[in-house]
């Protein structure tokens, strides 16, 4: 409305793009609030993650021994990658040896705590279950206590005289002395059945080697003493992640699965087709989560068994703590960590695609092409 | 989405630049200040601070009385020269001594152990004030090659520890062996060895690793390097006969590794009577008294090889910082807690022998049991102290784990082959 006889304006405001009104109004002020409230956290994770990181990816192209500024130690290029993977020699076979170790370890403890979490979660779901709170609360605990705790009681238990190998005398086996016995599961599998001879392994395995390692040693599998690490690690997370499973569970209404059922699907044929196509991206979860803590596991070796017996305890990121601190070697330590996440991220990265909801995928790029095309006529059509 | 819209051209330049911001902040405050390279260098003498000094001392401590005794030994230096000195027992000294050193503001004094002595001194992380003291002369000189690097003695051993042969005395007793037949050669060890193994005991304990097993090397004439000449000297024939004779021990049964007997190391199988003999140091003496404190055993010293007497040395030294402002004070504190009555007593609380050659004849007189341990002071061989050599030793240690059964020459020969890549 305009009045003639006044300067004021009293057009509406215009909707569409515009500068920001001056004195802030309410988007401004809310904008403000927002970094304020967000910048402490940001310092916190920019000084004690973000410049530590970077750090330490300097340190491992230099050859800092561990005194004063590590930017004004000297610069190395690549040595300290190369060390670890193609140049021949201890630092090479340490390195391999833990990864070896390592990969061994996550082959087994991922499917079994997904596996043991998964079926956890889902007789805690069951309706007729009676006191379920106890229950949870009882497999939940071993992931509350501290893990050095628990260490050290596994330490006591698998002594060569312990708790576990009573037992297993009482049904007439007899024990191994777990945390002192560096031989390899796989080794010991093949001798069982009758493949090979530990004493003297064939000479086509132990002949011919890969980055340092003989292919005798990368099949020895995990030895004895990292089995005993590998129950203690299953055993403490499980917990956690069936938690996650079962807040995934207690998602899925209850009719869905009574239509199925009502659709004649058998409970095997429901839990495939309707409970773990919902508990997908729980699942996506569960194992990048698995994946990324089994690759760093460093507590229990410090704790238990310092990387022995005869290094078959050894992991990449306990190697890369005594090659540190111990040996004084800072750039290959920063290097090792380095090589160890790559490994990571690649891993993550393909189980993610392997994961990937190709339905989503298709639809997106039908949009995608929908909203190409539709740009394209509106550019070359008619101008509006 | 509306507003979203409006400030999505202000919001990315905005948070590029708070992030750059507190980059560039952080990157300030760690780039000044604590990072230069100071303290005294060798060449200009000790550096000292004006008025009283406030010392920190960081020490790796066995126990509540090595505790006790290092505090009231500083504290007593602290009134008499009127300055402060703080104890700090480290729960993880390799870590805590690194981060001082990364951080440029180590403790002043603290225990440097000679397997990581040379790469601390070859890092500049420490300062050689040896030749500073009166009694320089009197350490015994094989605990301070041990902490010589190039020719330059860089600190002063506090206390020294040998390897020793503990007897169960009860097993002896029953085996019909008489003093007589204490075991001077290797020969006579594997005699007694033999007689001494029954059904439930072996004759011998060896402990897992290159500080047991090194100790027949040295009696062979041989060592794992030459400290000298700065050469590793593994392939050496008499090291290879040395290692062989173990070998021989343990194949026929009248030795045993600690974990064949459910043991973690040799006084454990000592104790638990897994075995009749061991060979360990000075630390059995607080052992036993505390966990098995009913066995009777005595001590005597290791036999000889073809090449004569040998044990291993093991021993720490009083570091003092390359980066500490006040080092005169530091070597002050230094020379009090050496001092021979000071060491004497530090032998009573925790069970350590003296550095000191004028306190052996007081050490022996008030220990009479400990003489073997302490006559090992004059033929005793140091732990390796060569710097870059810490992996190698442990790739040692894990294959000797498997001494039974492995190819000796091998072992040898990968050690030779790492530690010369190591040293060049």
């Amino acid at each position: 409305m305009t009045d003639a006889g006044t300067a004021v304006r009293t057009r509406p405001r215009e909707p569409g793009p515009r500068r920001r009104a001056r004195g802030g109004g309410g988007w401004g002020n809310q904008n403000a609030a927002g970094w304020l409230f967000v910048t402490p956290v940001l310092v916190v994770l920019g000084l004690f993650l973000v410049i530590p990181i970077v750090m330490a990816l300097w340190v491992s192209f230099t050859d800092w021994n561990g005194r004063g500024n590590p930017f004004a130690s000297g610069f190395v290029g690549a040595d300290n990658y190369t060390e670890l993977v193609s140049e021949d020699g201890l630092t090479r076979s340490d390195f391999m040896t833990s990864l070896r170790n390592n990969f061994f370890y996550v082959l087994l403890v991922v499917p079994a705590q997904t596996a043991l979490a998964l079926f956890l979660a889902l007789v805690l779901n069951q309706q007729v279950l009676k006191a379920r709170g106890f229950f949870r609360t009882a497999f939940y605990f071993p992931s509350v206590v501290s893990s050095v705790a628990i260490s050290l009681v596994f330490v006591f238990l698998f002594t060569g005289g312990g708790a576990v190998n009573k037992l297993l005398a009482l049904v007439g086996l007899d024990g191994p002395n777990w945390l002192a016995d560096p031989r390899g599961v796989l080794h010991l599998l093949g001798d069982k059945i009758g493949l090979w001879d530990m004493a003297s392994p064939p000479g086509s395995l132990s002949d011919g080697s890969l980055l340092g390692l003989s292919w005798w040693s990368w099949l020895s599998g995990p030895s004895v003493a990292l089995t005993v690490i590998i129950m203690l690690v299953v055993w403490t997370t499980t917990g956690t992640f069936m938690l996650m499973f079962l807040a995934a569970l207690q998602d899925l209404p209850a009719d869905v699965e009574e239509a199925a059922r009502m659709d004649g699907a058998s409970r095997w044929q429901s839990f495939r087709n309707v409970t773990l196509p919902h508990l997908r991206p729980t699942m996506l979860l569960v194992l990048t989560l698995g994946l990324i803590g089994t690759w760093q596991v460093f507590d229990q070796v410090y704790v238990m068994s310092q990387g022995g017996p005869s290094k078959t305890t050894l992991t990449p990121a306990y190697l890369s703590y005594t090659y540190a601190f111990d040996n004084q070697q800072w750039g290959v330590a920063a290097a090792m960590a380095f090589v160890l996440f790559l490994i990571i991220f690649l891993l993550t990265s393909v189980q993610r695609w392997l994961f990937r909801d190709k339905d989503e995928i298709a639809v997106k790029r039908q949009d995608r092409q929908a909203r190409r095309a539709r740009r394209k006529t509106l550019a070359t059509g008619d101008t509006r | 989405m509306y507003s979203l819209n409006r400030h999505r051209p202000a919001l990315r330049p905005l948070a590029l630049a708070s992030t750059a911001l507190i980059c560039v902040t952080a990157l300030a405050a760690c780039g000044g200040g604590g990072f230069e390279e100071g303290g005294g260098d060798g060449a200009d003498g000790p550096s000292s601070g004006d008025g009283p000094a406030a010392l920190e001392m960081l020490i790796a401590s066995s126990g509540d009385a090595e505790t006790a005794a290092v505090e009231a030994a500083a504290n007593a230096w602290a009134e008499e020269t009127g300055n402060e000195v703080k104890v700090v027992v480290a729960s993880d000294i390799a870590q805590q001594l690194s981060q001082g050193f990364a951080g440029g503001a180590p403790p002043d004094v603290f225990y440097v152990d000679a397997a990581v002595f040379g790469d601390y001194a070859e890092a500049g992380n420490l300062y050689p004030y040896l030749d500073q003291l009166d009694a320089a002369d009197d350490f015994y000189p094989n605990l301070v090659e041990t902490f010589t690097l190039d020719d330059e003695a860089y600190c002063a051993p506090k206390d020294f520890s040998t390897l020793a042969l503990q007897i169960n005395t009860k097993s002896w007793e029953a085996a019909g062996l008489t003093d007589a037949d204490i075991p001077t050669t290797w020969e006579e060890l594997e005699a007694v060895a033999t007689q001494l193994t029954t059904d439930d005991q072996a004759g011998l304990a060896i402990g897992v690793g290159r500080d047991r097993v090194g100790a027949f090397l040295v009696q062979n004439g041989g060592f794992w390097v030459d400290a000298e000449s700065g050469e590793a000297t593994a392939t050496e024939e008499n090291n290879a006969e040395a290692l062989a004779y173990v070998q021989g021990l343990l194949d026929s049964g009248v030795a045993v590794l600690p974990p064949e007997v459910d043991a973690g190391w040799g006084g454990e199988a000592f104790g638990t009577e897994g075995a009749a003999m061991t060979i360990e140091g000075n630390w059995m003496r607080g052992a036993m008294s505390t966990d098995y404190p009913d066995l009777e055993y005595t001590v005597a010293e290791l036999p000889e090889g073809p090449a004569g007497k040998g044990t291993l040395l093991f021993t720490q030294c009083w570091g003092i910082s390359a980066d500490s402002p006040d080092q005169e004070a530091a070597i002050s504190l230094v020379e009090a807690l050496t001092e021979p009555e000071q060491q004497l007593a530090f032998a009573e609380a925790f069970g350590v022998m003296p550095s000191r050659q004028s306190a052996e004849a007081d050490y022996v007189a008030a220990f009479p049991d400990d003489a073997a341990f302490i006559a090992g002071g004059e033929y005793g061989q140091g732990p390796v102290n060569l710097p870059g050599l810490a992996p190698v030793l442990a790739d040692l240690d894990s294959q000797l784990e498997q001494l039974e059964g492995a190819d000796v020459d091998s072992i040898l020969e990968s050690f030779q082959t790492n530690a010369e890549a190591a040293l060049q």
